[in-house]
């Protein structure tokens, strides 16, 4: 038995290796997906008052800051039992959708164009958006562009672009300025323009990948993505729905205090990541997967006229549910171009300037869950508070968590296929990594529970032996 | 001229340090064009290398891994930057200090979960009792605050040292 480590999987949010087992035959016996790093957050944040939850949790993740600023405001708006006007709800809405848009620009141009432009078994030392500037300057600009396009919108609404301080418990803290919105909509347009233009780009290369498609984590699993009552994805406000393989609903219209009839999470023995599974099927049989593919597969429509023609082309190329991982990528691509859809008609409804944003109120209720999908799939952030506000539990479900499962078969399957024999190439080991790049995981995010303190201290007597072991 | 050797490394943090190094945008172009990135998590390479000129860090030391991994950083730079607040003072992840390890563990993956509840063990890394500012593990010749710091203080930053420059921060940067 021989062990390859692949350590660090590059390109990727967050720390992981992957262990990949190879029998005397050179034949892949077993994978490991280990993530490596944990906080702390559902342990330290006991104590603290509800309304720095927002702010605190923020810092699980400098990607997606708004995605956890939202759920964490969500969370706290039930504790207050309040909604938040109109217009602040709105504008939580716009902040969402720019950041879908930097966050899925960053995980295709910055960190999986290059697998796909320069080529997954190009050289090691350029496969980066470096070198990516250098071999395809148009793309990269593009990235950059779409990126900025999205953080612009973060700034001109919050203020800051990493972890703002605007999204608050009921509403939002300033409303939004005349100006900032015009200059929004003048930018639009080009934003759109690159969208569609690396989307066209993307179908015309996807012929190029057929043997990644097929084999990039393509076994059928659940799926579930948070919907409006048309059917349609709703990333702010939608209700949790559970899909099979086959697009047959399994448990839909799920409120987010109601989550954990639905999931469960285990431990893993070799990953600071816990696994969430859909309860009724039980673990490890529950597994479901979240996200860009997951909304796409359980979306009857997208709601914006663009997105929804390439929904329709989406589902004729899979041939029904898009099953294989790969297609997260063609999925993230047509987000983006709905998001930037939903910018526009959020930025031209006139209620979107008005200057009641927020609602005040103190703890009314013991309890408060808060349910959005963040770029990477769905969030859950759930607390518990005594009658002074102070937080004394808290339960986070983050969006790779839930993909755990899915994205450890993916690396077995991946390493089966492409890994064989002794001369094991450097680019067979980028297309294991490749693949969890394809989910986008944000691990960070996933590990902001806390792991093991494991610090031994070994007490040794004069002549050598043990006299006791501490830890 | 020879091309400056950067790196950039994310240890216990949350990447918002990295992204504000992105938000430079377009400058971030210019920075391709005078330096090679030749580790980081923007780029593919397994192993820290040798002879880098600048290293910008991310996060606090808070696992044997980040300790290890940076005493190595160190031995191969010349310029080690704690970027950030993590970095700087501990921040985020030093808010675990005060709490005992075990209860925390059987909180998340035993309390937490209800299946197969076992705390993780195998091939991960294990935590070190405190979360810690970079500094105080390894010398670091250059702090520069923020959660995170602006993308204009890190541009100026990168910009001064790749000159060859002692960058100023006063007015520059400030905590939170």
């Amino acid at each position: 038995m021989r062990k390859i480590t692949i350590d660090p999987v590059t390109r990727i949010e967050g720390h992981a290796k992957i262990d990949i087992y190879l029998d005397d035959q050179g034949h892949v016996a077993d994978t490991r997906f280990h993530v490596t790093q944990v906080r702390g957050f559902e342990k330290f944040c006991e104590g603290r008052p509800f309304y720095e939850m927002p702010s605190i949790t923020a810092r699980i993740c400098g990607i997606c800051p708004v995605s956890h600023l939202l759920a964490s405001a969500k969370a706290c708006d039930a504790i207050m039992g309040v909604a938040p006007p109109p217009a602040g709800i709105k504008l939580r809405e716009l902040i969402h959708c720019a950041q879908f848009v930097q966050s899925h620009a960053l995980s295709f141009f910055h960190l999986s164009a290059p697998d796909l432009l320069l080529g997954f078994d190009s050289d090691p030392a350029r496969r980066n958006i470096f070198g990516l500037i250098e071999d395809n300057p148009e793309m990269a600009k593009a990235g950059v562009a779409l990126r900025k396009f999205g953080q612009e919108i973060i700034e001109g609404l919050a203020k800051e672009r990493v972890h703002p301080s605007w999204i608050v418990p009921g509403g939002v803290n300033a409303p939004l300025a005349a100006d900032v919105r015009s200059r929004i909509l003048a930018g639009l347009p080009a934003a759109r323009a690159l969208a569609e233009r690396t989307l066209e780009f993307f179908k015309t290369v996807l012929d190029r990948f057929a043997e990644e498609i097929e084999n990039f984590g393509s076994a059928p699993t659940m799926y579930a993505g948070l919907v409006n009552e048309s059917g349609g994805p709703d990333w702010y406000d939608g209700l949790l729905k559970f899909q099979d393989a086959d697009g047959k609903t399994l448990a839909g219209g799920i409120r987010a205090r109601d989550y954990q009839r639905f999931i469960g999470e285990a431990s893993l023995r070799d990953s600071y990541m816990k696994a969430p599974y859909f309860k009724p099927a039980g673990y490890p049989a529950g597994v479901y997967r979240v996200g860009p593919l997951a909304r796409l597969n359980v979306a009857g429509a997208m709601g914006t006229p663009a997105a929804d023609r390439e929904l329709v082309e989406f589902h004729q190329r899979a041939g029904g549910p898009a099953h294989s991982s790969f297609h997260y990528h063609y999925a993230r691509l047509i987000e983006l171009l709905h998001g930037l859809e939903k910018i526009e008609v959020l930025l031209n409804d006139p209620a979107i300037l008005e200057t009641h944003v927020r609602s005040h109120a103190a703890v009314n209720c013991l309890e408060g869950a808060g349910m959005i999908e963040a770029p990477r799939g769905i969030l859950i952030h759930h607390y518990k508070v005594d009658e002074q506000g102070a937080i004394r539990w808290v339960n986070m479900i983050v969006a790779t968590g839930h993909n755990n499962l899915a994205i450890n078969r993916a690396v077995g399957q991946v390493a089966r296929h492409f890994i064989e024999g002794e001369n094991v190439k450097e680019g067979m080991l980028n297309r294991v990594s490749a693949v969890v790049r394809a989910y986008d995981p944000c691990l960070s995010c996933s590990t902001h529970a806390d792991g093991t303190l494991a610090m031994v201290v070994t007490l040794i007597a004069p002549d050598g032996t043990v006299v006791r072991r501490i830890g | 001229m020879r091309k400056a050797r950067l790196a950039t490394v994310w240890l216990d943090g949350c990447s918002g340090c990295h992204m504000s190094l992105l938000d430079m945008d377009e400058l971030i172009l210019n920075v391709a064009k005078r330096a090679d990135v030749v580790y980081g998590p923007l780029v593919d390479a397994q192993e820290f290398p040798k002879a880098v000129d600048v290293t910008v860090v991310e996060g606090a030391v808070s696992s044997q891994e980040d300790l290890e991994k940076i005493r190595t950083i160190r031995q191969r730079t010349k310029l080690l930057v704690s970027l950030g607040d993590c970095a700087v003072t501990g921040n985020v992840p030093a808010m675990r200090n005060s709490h005992p390890a075990r209860k925390m563990l059987e909180r998340i993956y035993i309390e937490g979960a209800q299946e197969s509840r076992v705390v993780p063990t195998d091939g991960v890394p294990a935590l070190l009792r405190h979360a810690v500012p970079v500094h105080e593990v390894v010398k670091v010749d250059l702090h520069v605050p923020g959660c995170p710091p602006s993308a204009k203080a890190i541009s100026y930053v990168l910009g001064e040292l790749l000159d060859g420059r002692v960058p100023d921060l006063t007015a520059k940067v400030k905590f939170g």
